[in-house]
């Protein structure tokens, strides 16, 4: 079998006595949506700072698409087709919806020592980030100020800003976090759009959202991954239902 | 409306600036010359200062080592007899742009306060270098034998003549910052300040763009140095202390950080307040600090923030 896009190593990270990931192993294939979960403090963010490169690992390897890239920097990753969206919603609020996205098309589009062009007439730039709008719905609200987006528009700002990079694997970090219903199954709708054609790492509290998206599950106590499997296996697993499943989801 | 208010508001600005010779020669008093010159130069300085400070998110406190470098690269090549102003000029744009570029490297490393003091740090070594070199004047100074030398093109001993050099130089490096601050490098600086880990997530190494913001900056304010040092035909350390980089910093804020056009506003209103009022008392500053207070507390983009039309430019 050819190696999986992504493969993770023994990762381990300690925060002093803490123990964040003890060595985590995790292998995702070409097309395949991952869900991690876990408790609170389980090491979920640790896991995807490790793997966008925002926190250095103390141990272990990550091998994406053939290559080691356990000690590359967070913007070479993003070369290589990794993107990553934020728990805490992180965009660029002064800017337009447009900008924010049109910036990540930017990012991957050549160097950015250019002191003449107004990059904002640049249509290389504009159309490609302005399709990503629209896949993602926001396509109507290109010209607003991205600070002033409703909390759920944010969200998925987030993910256009991911998905403008065209990557290879997203790396979603908790991608309904503080949303309505409304809200939230709206994302849930978009990002099963993305199945398939996307490999996706979802790191995700809501068991409705992971069920809905997930090929795979991995769950993760204290730092370690407990089970992996299909929804259905880590639905049955008792280990995990005594962990984690059975103070959220009655059966 | 606002755009069109804003366009004649800086014409009407630059109408004034470039219209100053002519009063001044209509009222006979030289010395408005010799002043509007000189908030003209420092308000190239500031302008410097506002592309990392204001647009880049760098609180550089050592800005005024370009300045001196500026002013040491016309000086010493003219203590020893090199007047050409196209090798000092040169000189001083590109001595302070690789000065900045070495101080950048390491400072950027950093960020915050430590960004602050690093910065402060390498400017007051830079000084006490000054004034260490008695054969360059060490703490006295020394004078410039003339003003820097473009053959028969320009004639800068000609006080009208150096006006307009100036002007013409202020101008038209507006107008590039103009072209820089909306172009892919401006959006990658200002996006970089207003979030630098989401910058990195995108995918972009935002060291080399801020390090070349900071090394631009640089040569920018050396090319001010070179015009004080024509200016006031004479070399001072003191041109690097670090009170010095502190009034750059005040013309930025009180004009406003990250408009392109509110630091030339505080070099006018900074200078002329220091002229006026020194006039009266040695502690002219009593006034400027609570006008700055004021100014911090309820005009977030300065006093080009309240003139007419004026708005955000990253709308």
């Amino acid at each position: 079998m050819a190696e999986p896009l992504l493969s993770v190593r023994g990762l381990s990270k300690r925060f002093g006595g803490l123990v964040a990931t003890d060595l985590v192993d995790l292998e995702v294939g070409e097309g395949e949506t991952l869900a991690v979960i876990g408790p609170n403090g389980a090491g979920k963010t640790t896991l995807i700072g490790q793997l966008s490169g925002d926190i250095a690992p103390d141990a272990g390897t990550i091998r994406f698409r053939g290559e080691d890239i356990t000690t590359l920097p967070t913007p070479a990753r993003s070369q290589r087709g990794l993107a990553r969206s934020f728990q805490i919603t992180s965009i660029f609020k002064e800017f337009t919806a447009l900008d924010n996205v049109a910036l990540a098309v930017q990012a991957h589009a050549g160097h950015s020592f250019r002191f003449w062009t107004p990059a904002r007439t640049e249509p290389v730039l504009r159309a490609p980030a302005l399709e990503v709008l629209e896949q993602v719905g926001l396509g109507a609200r290109a010209a607003v100020v991205a600070g002033t987006l409703a909390h759920g528009e944010q969200r998925q700002l987030e993910i256009a800003m991911a998905l403008a990079s065209r990557p290879r694997l997203l790396l979603l970090d908790e991608p309904v976090a503080g949303m309505g219903i409304d809200e939230s199954q709206r994302m849930v709708r978009l990002l099963r759009t993305l199945r398939r054609q996307h490999t996706i790492v979802l790191v995700e509290h809501d068991m409705d959202v992971v069920f809905a998206l997930a090929d795979r599950i991995s769950v993760m106590v204290y730092g370690r991954v407990i089970a992996s499997g299909a929804p259905e296996t880590i639905r049955a697993n008792p280990e995990v239902r005594r962990a984690y499943l059975g103070e959220e989801v009655t059966p | 409306m606002g755009q069109r208010a804003r366009t004649m508001t800086l014409l009407a600005g630059f109408l004034v600036l470039g219209l100053v010779p002519v009063v001044a020669a209509l009222a006979n008093q030289p010395f408005y010359l010799d002043l509007f010159r000189r908030i003209m130069i420092f308000a190239i300085a500031a302008v410097s200062l506002d592309l990392i400070l204001g647009f880049g998110g760098m609180v550089s406190f050592g800005h005024a080592a370009y300045l001196g470098i500026g002013a040491y690269a016309v000086a010493i090549p003219a203590f020893y007899g090199i007047h050409s102003g196209a090798v000092q000029w040169g000189l001083a744009v590109v001595l302070s742009g690789l000065i900045a570029l070495a101080i950048g490297a390491v400072s950027l490393r950093t960020s915050g306060v430590s960004f602050i003091m690093i910065t402060l740090a390498f400017a007051q070594m830079l000084y006490y270098l000054g004034i260490s070199i008695d054969a360059w004047g060490a703490d006295d100074g020394m004078r410039l034998a003339r003003r820097s030398d473009f053959g028969g093109v320009l004639d800068l001993t000609n006080a009208y003549v150096f006006y307009y050099v100036v002007f013409a130089l202020l101008v038209v490096l507006l107008g590039l910052g103009r072209r820089l601050i909306d172009a892919r490098f401006g959006l990658v600086i200002r996006s970089a300040k207003s979030n630098e880990p989401r910058m990195r997530a995108i995918g972009f190494s935002t060291f080399r763009y801020k390090l070349t913001a900071f090394a631009i900056a640089g040569g920018v304010c050396g090319l001010a140095g070179a015009l004080l040092a024509n200016q006031t035909e004479y070399l001072t350390p003191s041109y690097m202390h670090w009170t010095r980089s502190g009034d750059i910093m005040v013309m930025v804020i009180l004009g406003g950080m990250g408009t392109l056009y509110g630091p030339v506003l505080g070099a006018v209103v900074f200078l002329l307040l220091e002229d006026i009022l020194s006039a009266w008392t040695v502690h002219w500053q009593v006034v400027l600090g609570p006008l700055l207070v004021l100014i911090v507390l309820y005009a977030r983009q300065g006093l080009y923030g309240l003139l007419p039309g004026a708005t955000s430019r990253n709308g």
